[in-house]
């Protein structure tokens, strides 16, 4: 009489969320270019990447554009020893990554590397995906430069 | 401020599968509690504020869903709304409704079971879509960038995290409300292996299912009808950046609530005047880190109840904070220690600590 049931499910709605403009330039650049933009507050002066229509910190538009990178610092990391779905490989590697010209760290895959030569401040490169279709995922990772 | 107490507490026992139990059960069996720890009837809340995650329950308005199980249909139907996020959140929110003086009692609880979902997608689907998302990380993996960055730049050590450890098991094994109720030695502790470096599997709080509720009450209710009221005296929320425009470092939200609170209590020496913190820390380093926005140093009387380290029920643990330095202050905690007049309860939500609330309790 104890036996308690259970009801396995699962969750799948498709979404086609817009990327506005600032993040369709963002995604178009590194599609079309291979060029990573960001985006300067007209207050602050800080340079958002990705970039962002309006700075948080200011509440004003960030109308400014500019090329930063592709050289970036790295400015934290981290392997996943552990399995997950939402992994694209297996123990990935994640880099913050500060790109040259930005005032924000990026989020990104760390590649062509492994977790004992990874270091706070090394340089770091990105390696652009062969079909790119638009997306973050048009950076495949990042490596390191020696 | 006019002062608002916490007149009632209850909370469910932390494991990691309550498969016996749905969550709407959790909820009933934490709001009753808490009704008969402040020797209430339903009858006597004015409204309830709920704290929960629709990714977490899998269906989307899932306040809705435990409407019956908090009292929100009884006599005809009740003030009932909803905080995505941490209890504290859905405390504050509460605390604020009393104030607006169209309520003399508020029900605040909030629920999760991490065993119904699946964690790593949950967590990974905190970060933005469009940018982020894609590339994999969840909430261990970016807390581990703040580990990195932290522990780096404050010259902390592996032995410094795992003293954090040892003593937040060693204080959950005396907490019957606990999931994890064993104590840890520091060999254990250090020689865990890495899950995301440098995180140890040690250093991650565990996922738990459970509920927590408490009963905020107007100074003239509690002062008529509780026995043992709580007081808060100060509190501050804040939200912070996401995770790649802050220092993570440090967390200016955290301080920004903190000083916010402390100035509402009159506190201007924390270590002097507070007697015990208990502190939401997901992970053996955000304890340190917590404590230095804080500015506590008396490590030996933070998390008497084993912290977040010894249980964790995600939306649900800040509310257990509240629940914890409470018990202490009314001299029932299962770890109590003498004299407790004064104590800290920190909640904090999002990736690496995006957002905190902390309150200053009295008793």
């Amino acid at each position: 009489m104890n036996e308690i049931l259970t009801h396995p499910s699962r969750i799948k709605v498709p979404y086609t969320w817009s990327a506005g403009e600032a993040l369709s330039r963002f995604f178009k650049a590194l599609r079309d270019e291979q060029k990573i933009l960001g985006s300067r507050c007209l207050k602050c002066r800080k340079v958002y990447v990705p970039p962002k229509k309006t700075c948080g910190t200011c509440f004003v538009e960030c109308s400014e554009w500019l090329e930063v990178g592709p050289s970036g610092t790295l400015v934290s990391f981290s392997q996943a020893s552990y399995p997950s779905p939402a992994h694209r490989v297996l123990k990935p590697l994640f880099g913050l990554i500060r790109l040259e010209g930005s005032d924000t760290s990026f989020l990104h895959m760390l590649g062509e590397t492994n977790l004992q030569s990874l270091k706070i401040g090394v340089k770091v490169l990105p390696v652009f995906a062969e079909k790119r279709t638009g997306s973050i995922l048009d950076i495949a990772y990042f490596k390191v430069v020696s | 401020m006019e002062p608002v107490a916490i007149i009632g507490v209850g909370q469910t026992a932390f494991s990691p599968n309550r498969k016996d139990q749905t969550y709407a059960d959790l909820v009933y069996e934490a709001t009753a509690a808490a009704l008969s720890d402040a020797r209430l009837s339903i009858a006597n809340i004015d409204n309830i504020v709920t704290a929960s995650n629709d990714f977490f329950d899998g269906r989307t308005i899932s306040s809705m869903a435990i409407g019956d199980a908090c009292g929100a249909a009884f006599g005809g139907g009740k003030s009932i709304s909803t905080v995505e996020g941490d209890g504290t959140f859905a405390a504050f929110y509460g605390l604020s409704r009393i104030l607006s003086g169209n309520y003399d009692t508020t029900l605040v609880v909030a629920h999760s079971k991490s065993s119904e979902g699946d964690l790593r997608l949950l967590t990974n689907a905190f970060f933005d879509p469009l940018t982020e998302r894609l590339l994999g990380l969840d909430w261990v993996s970016a807390a581990a960038l703040q580990a990195r960055v932290f522990l780096r730049e404050k010259n902390i050590g592996n032995i410094e995290c795992g003293n954090v450890i040892v003593k937040n098991r060693a204080n959950g094994a005396k907490n019957p409300k606990a999931h994890l109720r064993k104590p840890l030695s520091i060999d254990e502790a250090l020689r865990s292996p890495l899950l995301a470096s440098p995180l140890k599997e040690t250093d991650v709080c565990p996922s738990s299912d459970g509920a927590a509720a408490i009963i905020l009450a107007s100074k003239s209710f509690a002062q008529k009808k509780s026995e043992r009221p709580i007081w808060v005296r100060g509190v501050g929320v804040c939200a912070d950046a996401p995770l790649g425009e802050r220092n993570l470092a440090e967390s200016k939200a955290l301080r920004l609530a903190a000083h916010q609170a402390y100035q509402m209590a009159g506190i201007d020496n924390p270590t002097a005047q507070i007697d015990l913190v208990e502190l939401s820390e997901q992970f053996s380093y955000q304890e340190l880190l917590w404590l230095e926005e804080l500015n506590y140093r008396n490590l030996s009387r933070v998390n008497l109840s084993g912290g977040c380290l010894s249980a964790h029920a995600w939306i649900v643990s800040g509310l257990v904070r509240m629940i914890e330095a409470s018990l202490q202050l009314r001299g029932q905690a299962s770890n109590q220690i003498s004299n407790a007049k004064r104590a800290v309860a920190h909640g904090q939500y999002g990736l690496c600590g995006q957002s905190h609330s902390v309150w200053v309790l009295e008793n």
